[in-house]
């Protein structure tokens, strides 16, 4: 079986982020990483794949500069090749607009892939509507919030979360499954894995050559705008005590005093 | 304006929380529009009382879904009503599950943009603005689409306090087609289960106990759940223990996460991420219990102890056990 997993490299989240002042877009010009949420997809994906009995785990992502670390990290891990569209038109894009690059990219992929794992939402962006706007586009079912997946006789299982506990939910492939966080855990790569990243490969795309107008993406296709940036009211701190191993006593106080003991 | 539409999800035969709180902004949104609720789903006929109570003048009902996922049929419902009755200025879907799915369906399939994490609309001139809490609530960003309508906006829940309308309405109840949407309905719903749960929801719980990686291990998260059942709240997460696997999704606490605003929030063995601070910063009261004194929760914390919360946990549960005993 083939999988594919939508990827996305963003500003290391350790750092603080910022917005453009002109664009009051993201800024990204730094070193990208793989979104964390997106490592659950890609263990997900190995682990799919190597119960299959073969096949590959292909990467797809889109990054308006030409960034390769964090899909490296993916490659490491185990993934096979990538597939990155990168074009500076696509700066700007909205969740449709990634959509839309997104589902032209699963279509050049030959074998196509029977099944397209996606996280639940990105860390920088986390609009949460591209595993869905995808599915769409590419004419195919979606399971959203997946916390467990199986695939057996080309059916995918997933136990789909809900408000108050879990469904199970049957379909039939090609399909989109969008994982939550901790639902297995990502490996490490190992030293072999990181060098032989090095030389998977990475094949390209820009917009242009997936047959979209540019148009549809980038700041245009996002059809939207932001009015304002301002600092929100703050809130201040109040008490502060160190424990002294009665503490415990100051917060159960606190608590009679708002009348929730 | 014209009219609004407010997806109206329900959950055995009542409209979520959610949904009487879009409704309550529609109305002061709509100007002189109609604010109408589109439900689907076994019983959702039954809601249309209460939707009218919140202000809809008409109720859209898809009907029941039978074992079918939401997103493709009834985005489809949606669609196509749009086509025969005329679109609505505004359609505003709750943050759920379910409610992400059908507005990125409906999305793809009208080719109009969504904006989604709303915590605020409001009315300037034709057009609506939005309000998000960016880099963990600590600046608000304001949006707006530049093309026509209708815009689709998913909102946060408990941006806005949910409000009878002063003359209740009782809607009419409109039943609309469920389409056939082919391959993208072929995921199926079997077996539902449902996670033991004692309390309140996460979202409507006057109190809220939150754990993070400072608890040390998955175990120690059952201080957290003892002590939001002593204080009959309910028990959150951050999403560094969620992403560790010791607790489900459905308890994670911020921006990837679930919005609270309860009256107190402890948050135990929590740094405060910006990633967790914006989907608790709304708490009327906070306090945190973290053994590094440069956390940045205790720049936001009403009373902040800086101690182990293994510690401390342990000993506060049992106060509160000999006092209510």
């Amino acid at each position: 079986m083939n999988v594919a997993v939508c990827v996305k490299q963003i500003p290391d989240p350790v750092e603080p982020y910022t917005l453009d002042a002109s664009t009051n877009t993201l800024v990204r010009d730094g070193k990208l990483v793989l979104d964390d949420s997106d490592s659950y997809g890609v263990e997900m994906a190995l682990q799919l794949v190597e119960a299959s009995g073969g096949g590959d785990v292909i990467l797809i992502s889109m990054a308006p500069n030409n960034e390769t670390s964090g899909l490296r990290t993916a490659l490491a891990m185990g993934a096979a090749s990538a597939v990155l569209v990168s074009d500076p038109v696509l700066k700007g894009s909205d969740a449709l607009g990634t959509a839309k690059v997104l589902a032209a990219a699963v279509r050049t992929l030959d074998p196509a892939p029977e099944l397209v794992l996606t996280a639940t939402e990105s860390t920088d962006g986390y609009t949460g509507t591209t595993p869905v706007q995808l599915a769409e586009l590419l004419g195919w079912p979606s399971v959203t919030f997946a916390k467990h997946v199986e695939v057996a006789g080309g059916i995918v299982k997933v136990q789909r979360q809900t408000e108050a506990g879990y469904d199970e939910v049957t379909s039939p492939l090609p399909a989109v499954v969008s994982v939550t966080a901790g639902v297995v855990e990502p490996r490490y790569p190992s030293f072999k894995g990181i060098m032989a990243a090095r030389s998977k490969p990475v094949s390209e795309h820009t917009v242009a050559s997936l047959g979209l107008n540019p148009g549809e993406v980038g700041f245009g296709g996002a059809r939207q705008e932001v009015v304002s940036v301002q600092a929100a009211e703050a809130r201040s701190s109040g008490e502060i005590v160190v424990d002294e191993g009665d503490a415990h006593e100051r917060v159960a106080a606190f608590l009679d005093q708002l009348k929730v003991l | 304006m014209d009219s609004i539409w407010v997806l109206a999800e329900q959950s055995d035969g009542s409209p979520l929380g959610i949904v009487l709180e879009l409704l309550t902004a529609a109305r002061s949104l709509a100007g002189g529009g109609a604010v109408e609720a589109f439900t689907w789903g076994a019983g959702a006929a039954g809601t249309a009382r209460v939707l009218g109570e919140y202000g809809a003048t008409k109720v859209y009902d898809a009907g029941d879904i039978g074992d079918s996922l939401p997103g493709p049929r009834v985005a489809a419902a949606i669609a196509q009503r749009m086509a025969v009755g005329g679109a609505p200025a505004a359609i505003l879907v709750p943050t759920t599950y379910d409610g992400r799915d059908i507005a990125g369906r409906l999305s793809a399939r009208l080719d109009r943009p969504v904006l989604t994490n709303v915590v605020g609309l409001a009315a300037e001139g034709a057009a609506l603005v939005t309000e998000h809490a960016i880099f963990g609530g600590s600046q608000v960003l304001r949006a707006r689409f530049t093309s026509d309508g209708p815009g689709i906006y998913v909102v946060r829940t408990k941006s806005f306090a949910a409000e009878p309308a002063e003359t209740a309405a009782t809607p009419e109840v409109v039943a609309v087609e469920l389409p056939e949407t082919g391959a993208t309905d072929a995921a199926k719903v079997g077996a539902r289960h449902v996670e033991a749960q004692s309390g309140p929801k996460l979202d409507d719980a006057p109190v809220v106990v939150s754990g993070g990686r400072g608890l040390g291990s998955a175990e120690n998260y059952a201080w957290i759940v003892e002590l939001a059942d002593l204080l009959h709240g309910a028990a959150g997460a951050s999403r560094a223990i969620v992403d560790a696997g010791w607790v489900p999704y459905s308890h994670q606490v911020g921006q990837t996460g679930k919005t609270v605003k309860p009256t107190v929030y402890i948050a135990a063995g929590i740094s405060g991420a910006t990633q967790h601070m914006v989907g608790m910063k709304g708490a009327k009261n906070i306090i945190a219990i973290n053994k590094d004194p440069d956390a940045p929760i205790f720049s936001i914390a009403d009373l902040g102890v800086v101690g182990d919360v293994s510690k401390v946990l342990p000993k506060l549960i049992e106060t509160i056990k000999s006092r209510q005993s």
